[in-house]
This record gives structure tokens, C-alpha cells and sequence, in this order.
């Protein structure tokens, strides 16, 4: 057994490249390790103290979030908040305030639950994953990145060390909804994410709509921009309902039955689609969207 | 195999030694003798084992204490002052917001957090703060009041 405190990401990556695991906010790892669904690693090296790795910075396209950059950052940041609001939307819905204090996004990203909220906001939003290691470096797609339930395709001593987003198109919103049953300490029933992009008559020019909870990863909903393309935005949502229940391969367990979620991650990528057309039309929705228009648990 | 670390604590420097799994909220009862710290659920979902680690609300029960070194962790204990009790505390008694007192630890220290950083929040905002809190006795209204109460005797 070790642990270790990384002083400087080189320092992270030599004791990845040695066997070490990292852990950040540990709120997966930890909590994981005491209901006894996996052990603590063996080897441990903390990277919650890389400064170099928790910033939100704009860069010539788009902007890079550190994997260290928790919740709780990402809930207000002016940046997430004004341009990439379905992230934020997400990242206030995480746990309670003591989870989005201490866990991170590179922990949410690279822990890839199937019903982990972020990861539809990222998907939509055309993020990338930078990843690391003493060998080198390497950008990976969401989709390459999530093999299934806790899987990812990174190596072991790869380290995710920041997602990177695009710019955003002038006239574009965002959302991310989740079905719940309870505002804190939740994990989503069902979720969805949308991005839509508005021409200047109102209908729609272009986005993508992915979902939570219904698939062994986040799934994207291939067909969602070519559906909306063109229409105004009711009958855009109208039509991604159909699709994302079509394309959803959920389970049934105690939190709900394969039915229910096939049919309400239906109406939760509507609901997306709309409040992120009205984000997009300029309308003032708060985050996140489900305290704004009252999805799930009321109070 | 066990580590011999130094956990800065309402000010103080203590000198313990931990296994690697040991979870703070352990250590701080166990070691160091802090048993205003309760623990719940030991599964970050009650909030009873609240602390503040760099004055930030974070389940103890759940951070490993090794993990915590150079960090200022504040308890229920540190938040008292010698000479009676936190304005948290009064209004709590005085509006009914303890019965059993067992989340009563863990509320404070939330609330210690939300106020510190919002002086005046929202009954929302008093609600989103104390999100990660349970209490099975008051039903929550009288500990509201109480924060309430406490945001405006400030």
C-alpha cells in the first residue's frame, strides 16, 4: 500500500507510469472502496493539489476545462454559464454541495457511469478528451472514450488532464434535464442533453442530443441534428422524443423499469431540446434548467 | 502498514498515524478525540459527518484522511466559541431546529460554510446549502428558520 501527493503532473504521471492510480475528490473511489464494490488501489497518487489543472481557460478555439476543475467551478463560471450552459446545468445537479465541492470533472468523465450527468452535456457539445502519460500525449473522442459501465479505453498510466470544447456559434443554447426523485444525493433516472444552434427565422440549423442512464455509456442520439434541421423548435422536439426512445437500450432495477425509461428519457430530450431553443433564442433560463422549469423532485 | 502524518485541526497540529484507507471522520473521533463529528450513513449520502476542509462543507466519512495532510479541517468543535455558543447554535435552539441532534454537527458546519460565502441567502440558496443534510426528527422547517434567523441577526 502507498500514497502519495503528486507535487507536479510529471511527478503524477511517473507514479502512473509505475502502477499508481490517481484519485482527486476520491467521492467515486472512496465511496466505492466502503460499500466494497472494488478495493483501494494498492498504490494511490493524489493529483486534487495540480493547480496547473483546474482552471477554465479560453484558448484561440473554444475552451479547455483541467480535470481538476470541480462541480463547483463549473456551476458559475461565466464562461460554462453563458456558452456551454448544459454543462452547467449538469454540474449543479451533482450530488450535494459537499460532492461538487471536492469532485472533479476529470473524475466524473473518467469514473463513466452510464448515468453520470456531465457526460451528455460533453457529448453534445463536441468535447475532447486530453489525455496524458510520461510517454506522450493523446486526444481522444467521447465516443472512443467510453467502453462501458466504469470502462474506458485509456491506458493505466494514461491521465485525463483536460476536456476541450468548441467554440460556440453565434444564436446557440444549450440544456441538460434530468429525470429525478429527490434534489440531492441523486443519480439520474434518466437524462438529456441538447444543443441546438437557431437560424434567423427561427428554425433550426444544426445540434445533437445525447442521453444518460438509458445504455451501457452516454449515447448520442445519431440522427437528432438531421431531424431538427430545418423546423421550428416544437416540432424538432416532437420528433427527437421518438428518436431518443427508439434509441435507448435501458435496464430495468430498482430505480426504475426499462418502459419508464425508455419512454421518459423521450420526454426529457423534448424538454431539452425546448429550453435549449429558447437558451439559444436568447431567453433567460437559470441553471440548472430542472430547478428553472421544474423537472422532477419540485422541493 | 501504517503512516505517520500531521492533520492541521481548528488550528492545531496533531500527530497520527493512519492506514491508507482510513477515512477521516475515523481518525478525527478515533485519534484525535473529536467525537462532535458523527457518523450517519458512512456512505456521503447524510451529511452527519460534515467538516469543513479549507472551509469548504466535505463528508468526512468519505476523504481519506491521508488525503487531508496540509489541508485545515474545521469540526463542530472549532466552529464554538470558549465563552458559549455560535449564533448557529442559539437560533437552532431557539427555533426548535434540534430535536435528537444527531445531524445538528453536520447542519452547522454547512450552514457555517453557506453563510460564510453568502451572508444572506435566498431561502432557496438555505435549501440548496443544506442539500447534503439529512435530519429525520425536525422535517426541516424549523431548521430553516433558524438559518434564517441567523443571516438576518447578522
Amino acid at each position: 500500500m502507498s500514497f502519495a501527493i503528486a507535487g507536479s503532473l510529471d511527478e503524477a504521471l511517473a507514479a502512473l507510469a509505475v502502477g499508481a492510480r490517481p484519485i482527486a475528490g476520491g467521492t467515486d473511489l472512496v465511496v466505492g472502496a466502503r460499500q466494497g464494490k472494488a478495493p483501494l488501489p494498492a498504490s494511490l497518487v493524489a493529483i486534487d493539489r495540480l493547480d496547473e489543472l483546474a482552471h477554465i481557460e479560453s484558448r484561440d478555439r473554444g475552451i479547455r476545462i483541467g480535470a481538476m476543475v470541480t462541480h463547483s467551478q463549473l456551476m458559475i463560471d461565466q464562461m460554462i454559464v453563458s456558452g456551454y450552459t448544459a454543462l452547467a446545468d449538469a454540474a449543479a445537479l451533482v450530488g450535494s454541495p459537499s460532492t461538487r465541492n471536492i469532485g472533479t470533472l476529470g473524475g466524473n468523465v473518467m469514473n463513466a457511469s452510464p448515468a453520470m450527468d456531465t457526460g451528455a452535456p460533453l457529448m453534445v457539445l463536441g468535447a475532447v478528451a486530453q489525455l496524458r502519460s510520461a510517454r506522450g500525449s493523446r486526444t481522444v473522442e467521447l465516443s472512443d472514450l467510453w467502453t462501458g459501465p466504469g470502462q474506458t479505453s485509456v491506458e493505466t498510466e494514461e491521465l485525463c488532464v483536460a476536456i476541450d470544447l468548441p467554440p460556440r456559434p453565434a444564436r446557440s443554447g444549450s440544456a441538460y434535464v434530468r429525470l429525478e426523485y429527490r434534489r440531492a444525493m441523486e443519480i439520474a433516472i434518466v437524462g438529456a442533453a441538447a444543443s441546438v444552434t437557431l437560424a434567423d427565422d427561427g428554425t433550426i440549423l444544426g445540434g445533437a442530443v445525447a442521453l444518460s442512464a438509458v445504455a451501457p455509456t452516454i449515447i448520442e442520439v445519431d440522427d437528432a441534428g438531421a431531424l431538427m434541421t430545418g423546423h421550428l423548435p416544437d416540432a424538432a422536439a416532437a420528433a427527437v422524443a421518438t428518436a431518443a426512445s427508439d434509441v435507448a437500450r435501458p435496464i430495468s432495477d430498482l430505480r426504475a423499469s426499462d418502459t419508464y425509461r425508455r419512454h421518459t428519457v423521450g420526454v426529457m430530450a423534448a424538454r431539452a431540446v425546448d429550453a435549449a431553443a429558447r437558451r439559444a433564442a436568447g431567453e433567460e433560463i437559470g441553471v440548472p434548467v430542472n430547478r428553472a422549469i421544474g423537472v422532477g423532485a419540485s422541493r | 502498514m501504517t503512516e505517520p502524518i500531521t492533520l492541521t485541526v481548528n488550528g492545531l497540529d496533531y500527530p497520527v498515524d493512519v492506514d491508507m484507507g482510513r477515512n477521516l471522520l475515523s481518525v478525527l473521533r478515533t485519534e484525535i478525540g473529536l467525537t462532535g463529528t458523527k457518523e450517519g450513513c458512512d456512505d456521503s449520502e447524510c451529511g452527519a459527518c460534515m467538516v469543513l476542509l479549507d472551509d469548504q462543507p466535505v463528508n468526512s466519512c468519505s476523504y481519506l484522511a491521508l488525503q487531508a495532510q496540509g489541508k485545515s479541517v474545521t469540526t463542530i468543535e472549532g466552529v464554538m466559541p470558549a465563552d458559549g455558543l455560535h449564533a448557529i447554535q442559539r437560533s437552532l435552539l431557539e427555533e426548535g431546529g434540534v430535536q435528537c441532534g444527531f445531524c445538528t454537527p453536520g447542519i452547522i458546519m454547512s450552514t457555517r460554510a453557506l453563510l460564510d460565502g453568502n451572508p444572506s441567502p435566498s431561502e432557496e440558496e438555505i435549501r440548496i446549502g443544506l442539500s447534503g443534510n439529512l435530519c429525520r426528527c425536525t422535517g426541516y422547517a424549523k431548521i430553516l428558520a433558524a438559518v434564517i434567523r441567523t443571516a438576518s441577526d447578522n
